[in-house]
């Protein structure tokens, strides 16, 4: 019970007028955020990120936070509206979605869609909510070996769980974590990677990497596929919304799967991409009769939307806890945090006990808000599809610009924008995955100095990281993390051959 | 991502999936041996007081020259024929990144209002097909926008150029 109150309190510290009005601007522009494409969650959040420098830092993560719940319902309305996602998350939700819209139960399906995104959420904030302080109180043991074991769990997991060419997963980890010893060693002051020049001195700026990959990277890949916006109208009127939440309860087994899917997937970081698709996969697997999957079924939106939200909001869990987040977008609100000089982790629950509260309770809210916002401006925001992306491309071109000069007030960091623009456009379509590359662009110096402190400690043998049963755990299991994916193929190889071609195809429809 | 412009398909390629892949690879592999030299020089061994400011960054560039080596020889052993960029999407992309480049070196003159101010309305009429009265409206809108956001509203301070010091604004 001792979180119940710890809520209660939180919910004290939100409910100013100041913090609901940021709540309520987060959200619409969040939904904003998550609607255009070239706009993504992490991008979004990174480019918003400066506006926050003068609040509180209560006031700042509940806005940016927010805006992170705004995405992920945001990505909803193109994927059944437009069959475009406007996230990665909603590339399954198009696949019954869109042909919903077309036979005019657009509305019915947006309502499907932001009522299972709500019930994912939820359930992970509960989860967050009791599971939280549980992890947190245990993780005060932790030393720099247990520290660096639980990174090395993250980063294999990535490994492990992606849906990309392993090598490549590798590479984009390995860049990120690169890219952060650019600069001066903490340790020992020394200069790595300048080559001379002045402007490397200070390293390379993990927001400035996010927004030029996502941001100027997706601008690139919009213009090249030549989007043309041609949707369905939707218009949701109450009647349909109690209609289809009476039809909602027939189909708990699904939600409930796809929840404890998501929750999975959200706390070890595969992400809510991948829970999307295994949401979506699942419920497709227990349907009685699979074929009518892709022609406008309700839990065909409903499987995925469910999954996605629930791992996109529990990826806050391990951010909370032990300062790793569980995806991208969650590695930039990390950043944010430690911005504003919190060190997220254990710690963070005992000595800002406001804040983490705050935080929490804003999660309930901000998905309660989220909801009733979403239904009642998805008219507008479709309407704001239709403006020509001739008009929305410079506008959003610039505003990464600003986000990546604001966040240190250089002007050389939007040429460094440009380039990972241009790095973000390449990877992309070479199927380099970024997310790995941004989690270990803000974990990379933490992950190395654990690394050296426990090297230090023991003065040089690996064996630290199995020196007591706490450690050894998580090492091991990082371990069978990175080989998860050849034991995998092999068992799928030798009980059904068929069955991997057929998900291969899914997954490309 | 859209899955309805299927008649643009039969279109030129430019390059290969995997020409390119082959040669980001190589470029990931030589960049992983530079760095690795670059770290090796710096110490890249053990210290009496622990590993050196090399140690961690080194290893990371062997994993990253393992990666791309195995990269290389699987782009090698299963060739991939699909096209990475037609002809027609290489010019749309050059139509956004030629801008971009331009506006970022604008900026570093101009400061951001007058590019952005240049940039949207350029790429609204040039590119939007929208009429100069719309896009130069659009535009001062725009900048009038982000300046009342980012200047007044939240006091963050963009960068300016000579216009600006011409009307006295700081």
């Amino acid at each position: 019970m001792e979180a119940f109150t710890s809520l209660l309190h939180g919910f004290e510290v939100l409910l100013t007028f100041n913090n609901v009005l940021l709540m309520m601007l987060g959200i619409v522009l969040g939904i904003f955020v998550g609607v255009l494409p070239g706009l993504g969650g992490p991008n979004g959040v990174a480019i918003l990120l400066p506006l926050t420098f003068g609040m509180d830092p209560t006031s700042a993560i509940v806005m940016l936070s927010c805006i992170y719940w705004g995405a992920l319902f945001g990505g909803a309305i193109t994927a059944v509206l437009f069959n475009i996602p406007g996230e990665a998350w909603s590339v399954a939700t198009t696949f019954d979605g869109y042909p919903m819209a077309q036979q005019g139960r657009a509305a019915e399906a947006l309502t499907t869609a932001f009522t299972a995104s709500f019930f994912g959420s939820i359930v992970a904030v509960t989860l967050i909510t009791f599971l939280a302080p549980m992890v947190a109180k245990f993780a005060i043991r932790f030393g720099p070996p247990e520290f660096f074991a639980v990174y090395f769990l993250t980063f294999c997991s990535f490994v492990g769980l992606g849906r990309e060419s392993r090598h490549k997963i590798v590479i984009s980890l390995v860049a990120g974590f690169l890219l952060t010893e650019v600069g001066m060693d903490t340790v020992s002051g020394q200069l790595r990677m300048t080559f001379g020049s002045i402007e490397l001195l200070r390293g390379i700026d993990f927001l400035v990497a996010v927004i030029g990959l996502f941001g100027v990277g997706e601008i690139l890949l919009t213009m090249e596929e030549h989007l043309a916006f041609k949707g369905k109208e939707a218009k949701i009127n109450m009647r349909v919304v109690l209609q289809t939440w009476a039809q909602l309860p027939r189909y708990w087994v699904t939600l409930l799967r796809s929840s404890v899917i998501g929750c999975w997937l959200g706390i070890t970081p595969g992400g809510a991409i991948a829970a999307s698709f295994m949401g979506y996969n699942f419920a497709k697997r227990f349907a009685r009769d699979k074929d009518s999957f892709g022609k406008g079924r309700i839990d065909g939106v409903l499987a995925p939307e469910t999954a996605a939200h629930a791992a996109g909001t529990s990826a806050l869990l391990p951010m909370l806890a032990l300062g790793i987040p569980g995806s991208g977008t969650a590695a930039v609100l990390l950043g944010g945090l430690m911005v504003w000089g919190l060190q997220p982790g254990p710690m963070l629950f005992v000595e800002q006990h406001d804040f983490v509260w705050g935080l929490i309770a804003s999660m309930y809210l901000g998905n309660i808000a989220g909801l009733i916002i979403v239904l009642l401006t998805v008219p507008f925001f479709a309407a704001v599809l239709r403006v020509p992306f001739g008009t929305i491309a410079p506008m959003i071109l610039a505003s990464c610009a600003i986000g990546a000069f604001a966040v240190q007030n250089n002007l050389f960091d939007i040429w460094i924008m440009l380039i990972f623009g241009v790095v973000g456009y390449v990877f992309k379509k070479l199927e380099y995955p970024l997310a790995p590359l941004v989690l270990a662009l803000v974990l990379g110096d933490k992950a190395e100095d654990a690394f050296r402190q426990s090297m230090i400690s023991s003065s040089g043998s690996l064996g630290v990281f199995w020196s007591n049963s706490l450690v050894g755990t998580i090492t091991t299991l990082g371990i069978i993390m990175l080989l998860w994916p050849l034991a995998d193929s092999l068992w799928e190889r030798f009980r059904n051959p068929a069955s991997r071609q057929t998900e291969r195809l899914n997954r490309s429809a | 991502m859209s899955l309805e412009n299927t008649e643009h398909e039969e279109e030129r390629s430019l390059v290969s999936y995997q020409s390119v892949d082959l040669v980001i690879s190589v470029l990931l592999l030589l960049a992983s041996l530079f760095l690795a030299w670059s770290n090796w020089k710096l110490g890249a061994g053990w210290a009496p007081d622990g590993p050196e400011a090399g140690y961690f960054p080194f290893y990371l560039c062997v994993l990253v020259a393992l990666a791309s080596t195995y990269g290389i020889v699987s782009a090698l052993l299963k060739p991939r024929t699909d096209s990475f960029v037609s002809v027609d999407q290489f010019k749309r992309v050059l139509q956004v990144g030629l801008p971009s480049a331009a506006y970022v070196a604008g900026i570093q003159w101009l400061g951001i209002y007058v590019s952005s101010f240049v940039l949207v309305t350029g790429f609204m009429h040039v590119l939007g097909k929208a009429s100069w009265l719309k896009s130069l409206v659009t535009a001062a809108i725009f900048v009038g926008f982000i300046f009342y956001v980012f200047e007044l509203k939240f006091t963050v301070l963009l960068p300016k150029g000579p216009l600006e010091a011409l009307i006295l604004y700081r």
